[in-house]
């Protein structure tokens, strides 16, 4: 059941758009804030809030690489692949990444600390390569950095 | 040298608050618009400012304003700001976003009450963290202060504003997609006619305008349209963000006047190439453009002159390529961007751009086949401007088939050798496809 708290800020991205269903991203995104990641309950759950089916909500959903609709660790990495960092040596960053935490692109640790997606440009190509980890965005990444950084995330 | 559009910004990119702001000038063409001046006042100066949209296409902003219709009857009118920023090799609203907030909200408000629009957005990509707790703290504050909400400063003008954050997807930038989005659907685009301007979100009538262009509203509307003209060098008007990555000595981000050339932003700004490495070509306005050439680097970066020389200026920001750096595996990492965020409506895109990525991806690894370059041609013209539901593929098309023009021995290399020993013929279906190419 979606908890109180989720209906509330569903409710207020509701009143912005002219009907229910129109709200279903902001919904997802909420969800997701509050469990990670949309399960196919949550789908069900959103759907029925917003009088849409969970079929029409699952085509937004998946539509969208920001929704995970697979479950994630407790920390996900974006590495950006596009242009600029790919002239800059992103693949020795991405490489080392994996060394280190074992997995690959898609893949979360065994011991559910990080999931490792590749990103499209991250818009700070003068300081190339550049990554994310939640909230976080670092630049000018080198190999040697990564210890540091990954660190700062049990 | 004027750099309106970033003087106020600190040195620590910190953004201004609302008071720090107003001290430095802020929010006077608020002002002046709603007290002093009509709807059709504002259009005009825009139009005789001659800002052209910094979103991509360059479009006439005026021009695209004076297709929204002005009858008091319409309730409800949409202004959106495209801050999708998601182009590869650009990062130039980010700076915008992150430490200028209120010059932007200001260009919202003035800019919707040109058009007379009610409800406004500002689309913001996901990844922009940053950028979204400055808006959304700069949003209340103007509402705070009565800029934004009803009757703002007593003219009568009512304006909401909302901050979107997106989830992804390049596409979602296309300014029909967008509207898709933020409607809650997948980001597909729309069929033109009918054009956003007329019935856009939601069936209203709505304009999408690019975080650049919002920016230079206020300083048009407080200086005029000569003084924005004057601001460049060449007949395109006011300043660009500039920028540059890639392997330079100082790759970085500048407000210069539109019309420096291409070698000035290289050498002057971006350092020169770094230690020991050649200039071999850029794109001069993110991945969907020409590339450019040595012999370019005398062009003015502006948007006649880049067209004239083959290319776009597109969002401003230049992709440098460097002699020690692979054409072909260059332009494979912009075929896996644009085949991934293909939105997967129509079939040339959804099914050619993957096709190209295999091919350039088999060329790498050594395993060209003879008539992979005539595919190759083919696909540049086969998803070419027309051919498309909108300019997602012939935009990706612009580096490819200028790599091939430029740097052809590049990709031949990879073939010359192979095709020796080559021996699948080519199939029947391949052949027709290439001796069709004339027809495109
Ligand atoms: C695939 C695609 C992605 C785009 N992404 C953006 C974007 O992120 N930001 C933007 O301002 N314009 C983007 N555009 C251009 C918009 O469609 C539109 O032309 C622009 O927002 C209009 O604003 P302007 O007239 O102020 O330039 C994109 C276009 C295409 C085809
Ligand atoms: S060109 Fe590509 S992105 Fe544009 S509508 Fe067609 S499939 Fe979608």
């Amino acid at each position: 059941m979606l908890s109180l708290e989720e209906t509330h800020e569903i409710d207020e991205a509701v009143k912005i758009v002219p009907y229910r269903k129109a709200a279903c991203i902001e919904a997802l995104k909420i969800v997701q804030e509050h469990r990670r990641w949309i399960s196919d309950e949550s789908l069900r759950e959103i759907a029925d809030y917003l009088q849409m089916s969970a079929e029409e909500l699952d085509s937004v959903a998946t539509f969208y690489n920001m929704i995970h609709r697979r479950p994630v660790g407790r920390h996900v990495i974006l590495l950006c692949d596009s242009i600029s960092c790919w002239v800059m040596g992103y693949e020795n960053i991405r490489t080392e990444i994996m060394q280190r935490l074992g997995i690959k692109y898609g893949q979360t640790t065994a011991d559910n600390r990080f999931t490792l997606l590749p990103n499209p440009c991250l818009g700070t190509c003068d300081h190339a390569p550049a990554l994310m980890i939640d909230n976080d965005l670092y630049r000018d990444v080198t190999k040697d950095l990564l210890e540091d950084i990954l660190g700062k995330y049990p | 040298m004027e750099r309106p559009l970033t003087e106020h910004i600190r040195k620590d990119l910190r953004p201004l608050t609302l008071k720090e702001y107003e001290q430095a000038g802020g929010y006077q063409s608020v002002r002046k618009a709603l007290k002093g001046m009509t709807p059709k006042d504002i259009q005009s100066v825009v139009k005789d400012s001659n800002l052209r949209g910094r979103g991509g296409a360059g479009f006439l902003t005026g021009l695209k304003w004076s297709f929204v219709p002005m009858d008091s009857t319409i309730e409800t009118k949409y202004l959106i700001v495209n801050a999708d920023e998601m182009e590869p090799g650009t990062f130039k609203d980010r700076l915008l976003l992150e430490s200028a907030p209120h010059q932007l909200i200001e260009g919202m408000i003035v800019s919707a009450f040109a058009i007379q629009a009610t409800i406004s957005f500002v689309f913001l990509r996901w990844a922009y963290k940053e950028a979204a707790n400055h808006i959304r703290f700069a949003i209340q504050e103007a509402y705070d202060a009565g800029y934004l909400g009803n009757d703002i400063l007593g003219s009568g003008f009512n304006l909401e504003m909302h901050l979107h954050t997106g989830v992804g997807r390049y596409i979602c930038g296309e300014e029909t997609a967008l509207l898709s989005s933020l409607e809650g659907k997948r980001a597909t685009p729309r069929a033109k006619p009918p054009f956003p301007q007329v019935s856009g979100l939601f069936g209203k009538p709505t304009i999408v305008n690019n975080v650049e262009t919002l920016c230079c509203i206020p300083h048009i509307v407080n200086k005029g349209a000569d003084w924005f003209q004057k601001l460049s060098l060449t007949n395109d008007a006011g300043t660009k963000l500039f920028g540059v990555s890639g392997k330079v000595k100082t790759p970085g981000l500048w407000e210069l006047p539109m019309g420096i050339t291409m070698r000035e932003l290289l050498e002057e700004y971006a350092g020169g190439m770094q230690d020991g490495l050649k200039f071999r070509g850029a794109l001069p306005g993110g991945a969907s453009t020409d590339f450019l050439v040595e012999e370019h680097l005398d062009v003015k970066m502006d948007y006649v002159s880049i067209a004239a020389a083959g290319s776009r200026l597109g969002t401003g920001t230049m992709i440098v390529l460097d002699d020690k750096t692979s054409v072909v595996g260059f332009v494979r990492n912009l075929m896996h961007f644009f085949a991934q965020e293909s939105c997967g409506f129509c079939t040339p895109c959804r099914e050619g751009i993957p096709w190209i990525e295999k091919i350039l991806t088999s060329l790498e690894a050594g395993k060209g086949e003879g008539h992979d370059l005539h595919l190759l041609d083919f696909h540049t013209k086969y998803l070419g401007p027309g051919n498309t539901f909108c300019a997602l593929a012939p935009g990706a098309m612009e580096p490819l088939q200028s790599a091939l023009k430029y740097f052809r021995k590049d990709f031949e290399h990879y073939i010359a050798e192979e095709i020796q020993n080559t021996t699948h013929p080519l199939p029947a279906t391949r052949k027709r496809l290439i001796t069709d190419i004339s027809k495109f």
